[in-house]
């Protein structure tokens, strides 16, 4: 019998359902990432020192390394990632729908994102906080100057609310400009049409590096709130929490004790220090008790490094950001950053 | 008597005054039949000779057209740079595909256009051409998704550009022309419920923007799947025009459906033709050819809508384009980018509404001929 | 015997049998639905109901006529949104219209060049999506002029820049107030008046028509309540300060932008309508008008506009539907209109399916409205038949 028209349509109708990727089972995310052999990981599409490509296309920064670092802990090595770039309204929707395994996107950890969207933040990797950027020539010294200027700012972002309640409370009259996405707010503010950019600090640096001119913009010193980013993992999966967390503290705690991509199997090997031991794998297995095997530390420091030598690597004052330590020192150093004991 | 045998014969035809030819005569009668119609080509041309030979300088004459990013900085925007064009193009053409496998969406786009272009004469539709299109739809597929026959697999997040248009609107109108059918027969049913339900959805569906409904497909969808399940972002996208189109084809084809002559259901139940074959076999036929100028249309406008795709950040031409413009190096050039990717939107859209026009002039003389041979 | 209800064997037996069926399909479908839903919306401990809609938002909007700040609610946020919707698609269909009008009449002029222009116009308008528009005239609008601390003055006290357009406007006092509630009755005088005169016309057959006297009265009332209120005449003239241009009124290039892409992408399509509207007036009619005695004037206002209008005013809903739809792309280019401020409320509380039912509900009650309205229109002007 010939092939009518409707049976053809829902023959190539099913050829397509067939080439879209099959459904993936979400479900106890760690047995979920075992048997696809990757961790997915939401990341921004362009945030540079926290997660942008380079110019091979491969990704590098912060969040990157958080993510590479969970991958060589989990899989045994850093480079199992897939990299998932999400803007700021796809980000929790995301990680909700179980398309990322870890949203690792310089997202500021709020009380309600932790408590009504289903998602739940593992730690801080960068203490960071809200500041302006406004061009060089407008002489502006101060935030309180800016009365009557136009701020861009982006839409569903802490920032919108922080700069709200800035303005209101030192009784500051300005008029504010909401994009969607970040690509619009850049190219509204370098253009001219706003006056100042309103973000964090490190994204305030690092849309700088994005101009062809970054001398012409200045970053004011008022620091507006508190913006502590880190990653965050869906609510209700608690082993795969407490992995992406000790990951993470695994990092900062590498870099108390003195391990660095260069000295880690020296120190593995030749080590005294029993805490040094544990946390490479000589010692007590802490790994089985987060599920993994008792290398998950070593693997992280060999392969990613510790928190400090990501820190220079992506956001220190070698690269184009050129951001201070500042508050992300060790606790010890006079910083924020204290990793519990990994034992 | 005299008086009556002078007077002119009314009867007689009488000559029309000469339309004078030449292009003297047609200047008169077009550019300056009036006073209004003197002054308004006095000023329209005025306008013309200053813009006309600044505009082509800008576009043409003085223009860069190496990718050479220092020239077209020393031109302060005194003329164009389609260097930018030259740069760009490959990722305003094909997004963020891998750049070395980027021809194979080439292939794959330039197959559609060929099969567009082969099944444009009416000649051609015959009962091979169904079948013909869902291997084409499936070699697309194969090409632009690889995984099979020696080619990469590329993920669908990566998949962009003008290919990713041509992607979005054959699914979208292919898809829609089944559920917009169904649609149509229900709404002009007798029965009460499956009017009402068919009516509803039309009226809802047409009553909101497109980007509505894609923003639905972005935060809705993924609710309404059971646990466990998800559909990739593209084809959640592609579901979205698809029950967009639905809608609007499904008035299309009611047109069709109406503009039938009720003789011919008739004609089918005295020929002792059930509902579902005289659907079938008699009026669906008929009513489809009547409507394909409309289906063309449907297909333009489904291929302008595709842009809006980009506010849901998936890259295709308009969103491959604002990424390009992303470069800090080449964000000032942007008339330059939006000229490119206007010209071709313009292109293939005028070439289809040629096409549509051609189309129903050459279907009005095909459709009276058998009233014409019965007489 | 009387069939059962439910038979297969009789047409209406049938008919009962398939709407049962179909009534159960999609009662199962969206009770499968509604179920997925509530399973993903408690594991993903998003919040449900409109409550919300109470709680303060904590976002500013930028502009609109609707002032609102961080701390009003959720629901001003919406009707804030709604308002700037609606601004923009008055103006919008409006302008489109006129614009539309012109070209429309410019196609079908004898004037070659004219003609020419308008056909480009329309050609090339209509096959460039309306995205990619916007798009060019909000870069236009923020790239090409000057700053804001700098703008240029088209005007004495209007000024253009990329903060936008601004123009100074009347301070509210009570002439004001007084001139605006003076303006219904001075219409409804007016039309009292118009009604007259043609009542004794039609009655007696002479008399003056009394358009122009029934105009003047229209004005005349609310000139006099200002006059009345203390003709008051000060304006808040827009200043150039450091970083803007403040005071007076203020459209956003956003809102410029979208209101000339729209106006200008729908006029092409406007321009279409009225052309065919015009050309499906037989030429008949203008020559029987002609052989009537009417005068070219007459003849179109009497004979060709209510003919032209019948064929036009159908489309020409349609048209405004789809203007009134396509200010939804205000979110591409960051104007605050109704779905752009709900895809923030989305992204604050992660509310999707009520902020979601909230814009549908919106644009099919404006959907309605327009419908009915133009409905009514169409039923004045459409052909009786004898």
């Amino acid at each position: 019998m010939a092939l009518t028209r409707r049976t053809t349509v829902s023959l190539a109708l099913a050829l397509a359902a067939c080439a879209f990727p099959a459904t993936a089972l979400a479900g106890k995310t760690l047995d979920a990432v075992k048997q696809r052999g990757e961790v997915v990981c939401g990341v921004n599409t362009s945030a540079p020192g926290f997660s942008a490509t380079d110019s091979q296309g491969r990704w590098k920064g912060l969040d990157v390394d958080v993510c590479r670092a969970v991958a060589a802990a989990v899989l045994g090595s850093a480079e199992k990632v897939k990299f998932v770039p999400l803007n700021s309204q796809q980000r929790f929707a995301a990680l909700q729908a179980g398309e990322i395994d870890i949203l690792s996107r310089n997202t500021t950890w709020t009380l309600t994102r932790d408590a009504s969207l289903g998602i739940v933040f593992t730690g801080i990797d960068y203490f960071d906080g809200q500041g302006f950027m406004v061009p060089r020539k407008l002489k502006v010294e101060s935030a309180r100057k800016l009365g009557g200027a136009t701020v861009c700012v982006q839409a569903g972002t802490t920032s919108e609310k922080n700069v709200a309640d800035y303005f209101l409370a030192n009784g500051i009259k300005y008029k504010s400009v909401v994009f969607d996405t970040a690509e619009a707010i850049q190219s509204a503010f370098f253009s001219g049409r706003c006056q100042a950019y309103t973000t964090d600090m490190s994204d305030l640096a690092g849309a700088r590096t994005k101009t062809s001119k970054p001398e012409d913009y200045v970053i004011l010193p008022e620091v507006i709130s508190k913006e502590p980013l880190g990653p965050s993992v869906r609510r209700g999966d608690d082993e795969w929490f407490a992995i992406v967390k000790w990951t993470l503290y695994a990092m900062i705690e590498a870099e108390e004790d003195g391990i660095t991509q260069a000295n880690a199997d020296q120190q593995k090997a030749e080590s005294k220090d029993p805490g040094v031991q544990r946390l490479l794998g000589g010692g007590e297995d802490t790994g089985k008790l987060l599920g993994l095997d008792k290398d998950w530390a070593y693997r992280i420091a060999k392969q990613v490094g510790n928190y400090g030598e990501s820190f220079e690597a992506n956001l220190g004052p070698k690269t184009p950001l050129g951001l201070p330590r500042g508050a992300n020192r060790l606790w010890s150093k006079g910083g924020l950053l204290y990793a519990p004991p990994v034992r | 008597m005299e008086a009556i045998a002078a007077r002119p014969d009314p009867a007689a035809a009488r000559e029309p005054p000469p339309a004078a030819p030449g292009p003297a005569a047609w200047v008169r009668r077009n550019l300056f039949s009036s006073v209004p119609s003197a002054l308004a080509t006095l000023l329209v041309g005025a306008a013309l000779v200053r813009v006309l030979p600044a505009a082509v300088r800008w576009l043409f004459t003085g223009a860069v057209w190496a990718p050479d990013y220092e020239a077209c900085r020393r031109l302060e925007y005194h003329a164009a740079c389609w260097g930018f064009v030259a740069e760009k193009h490959r990722l305003v053409l094909f997004g963020r595909y891998p750049f070395a496998e980027q021809w194979r969406p080439l292939v794959a786009t330039l197959l559609v256009v060929a099969a567009l272009a082969a099944s444009a004469h009416p000649r051609s539709w015959r009962r091979w051409l169904a079948p013909a299109w869902a291997v084409v739809l499936a070699a697309f597929f194969l090409l632009v998704r690889g995984g099979a026959l020696g080619l990469t697999y590329v993920d669908p997040g990566l998949w962009g550009g003008l290919p990713l248009t041509v992607l979005l609107t054959l699914v979208g109108v292919s898809a829609s022309i089944p559920i917009g059918i169904v649609l149509a027969l229900g709404r002009r049913s007798r029965l009460p419920v499956a009017r009402g339900a068919a009516s509803l959805y039309i009226e809802m569906v047409r009553g909101v923007p497109l980007i509505t409904v894609l923003f639905v497909a972005s935060f809705v969808f993924p609710l309404l799947l059971p646990q466990g399940l998800r559909l990739d972002p593209l084809a959640r996208i592609a579901l979205a025009i698809t029950l967009f189109q639905a809608a609007y084809m499904a008035e299309v084809v009611r047109g069709g459906l109406q503009a039938l002559p009720k003789g011919q259901l008739e004609a089918a139940a005295s020929l002792g033709l059930s509902w579902w074959q005289a659907q079938r076999r008699v009026v669906l036929p008929q009513a489809l050819v009547l409507v394909i100028p409309s289906f063309v249309n449907s297909l333009l406008s489904t291929f302008m809508d595709t842009s809006l795709v980009t506010v849901v950040s998936m890259y295709d031409l308009t969103g491959a384009l604002r990424l390009a413009l992303g470069d800090p190096q080449w964000r000032n050039f942007f008339i330059e980018g939006y000229l490119f990717v206007g010209a071709v939107y313009f292109a293939c859209c005028l070439a289809m509404s040629r096409y549509s026009h051609w189309l129903e002039k050459r279907l009005g003389r095909w459709a009276r001929r058998p009233e014409a041979s019965a007489a | 015997m009387k069939a059962p209800l439910l038979s297969w064997s009789t047409r209406s037996g049938r008919a009962r049998l398939y709407q049962a069926a179909l009534l159960a399909a999609i009662a199962l479908a969206a009770a499968l639905l509604w179920r997925n839903t509530r399973q993903n919306l408690t594991a993903r401990q998003i919040r449900t109901g409109f409550g919300f809609l109470g709680q303060p938002a904590g976002f500013d909007i930028g502009e609109g006529l609707v002032r609102y700040g961080p701390t009003d609610t959720y629901l001003l946020a919406f009707a804030a949104g709604i308002a700037n919707t609606l601004r923009v698609a008055v103006a919008g269909i409006v302008l489109a219209t006129v614009l539309g009008t012109l070209v429309g009449l410019g196609r079908l002029s004898r004037n070659a060049l004219v003609r020419w222009l308008c056909t480009g116009y329309v050609e090339l308008l209509r096959n460039v999506p309306l995205i990619i528009q916007l798009f060019a005239w909000y870069l236009v609008a923020t790239e090409i002029l000057p700053e804001a601390s700098s703008p240029i003055a088209l005007a004495p006290h209007v000024y253009l820049s990329k903060g936008g357009l601004q123009f100074p406007h009347p301070v509210w006092a009570r002439g004001w107030a007084w001139a605006l509630a003076a303006v219904p009755p001075g219409l409804a005088a007016a039309w009292v008046l118009a009604r007259w005169a043609r009542a004794r016309r039609e009655r007696t057959g002479r008399g003056p028509r009394l358009a122009w006297p029934a105009a003047l009265l229209a004005v005349a009332f609310p000139v006099a309540g200002w006059l009345a209120g203390g003709a008051p005449h000060a304006l808040e003239l827009p200043e150039v300060t450091r970083f803007n241009v403040s005071g007076g009124v203020s459209l956003t290039p956003e809102f410029l932008a979208l209101l000339v892409g729209l106006c200008t992408f729908t006029a092409a399509f406007i321009a279409e309508i009225v052309r065919s509207g015009v050309l499906a007036v037989p030429h008949g009619q203008t020559e029987a008008a002609a052989a009537l005695g009417l005068t070219p004037r007459q003849a179109t206002r009497l004979v060709l506009l209510p003919q032209a209008l019948r064929v036009i005013v159908p489309p020409l809903t349609s048209q405004f539907l789809n203007l009134t739809k396509n200010s939804s792309l205000a979110v591409a280019i960051g104007y605050p209109d109704l779905v752009s401020i709900a895809n923030t409320a989305i992204n604050q509380n992660g509310q999707a399916l009520e902020c979601i039912v909230v814009i549908m509900s919106v644009y099919l009650a404006i959907n309605l409205v327009t419908a009915l309205g133009m409905g009514w229109y169409n039923r004045r002007v459409a052909l009786v038949e004898g």
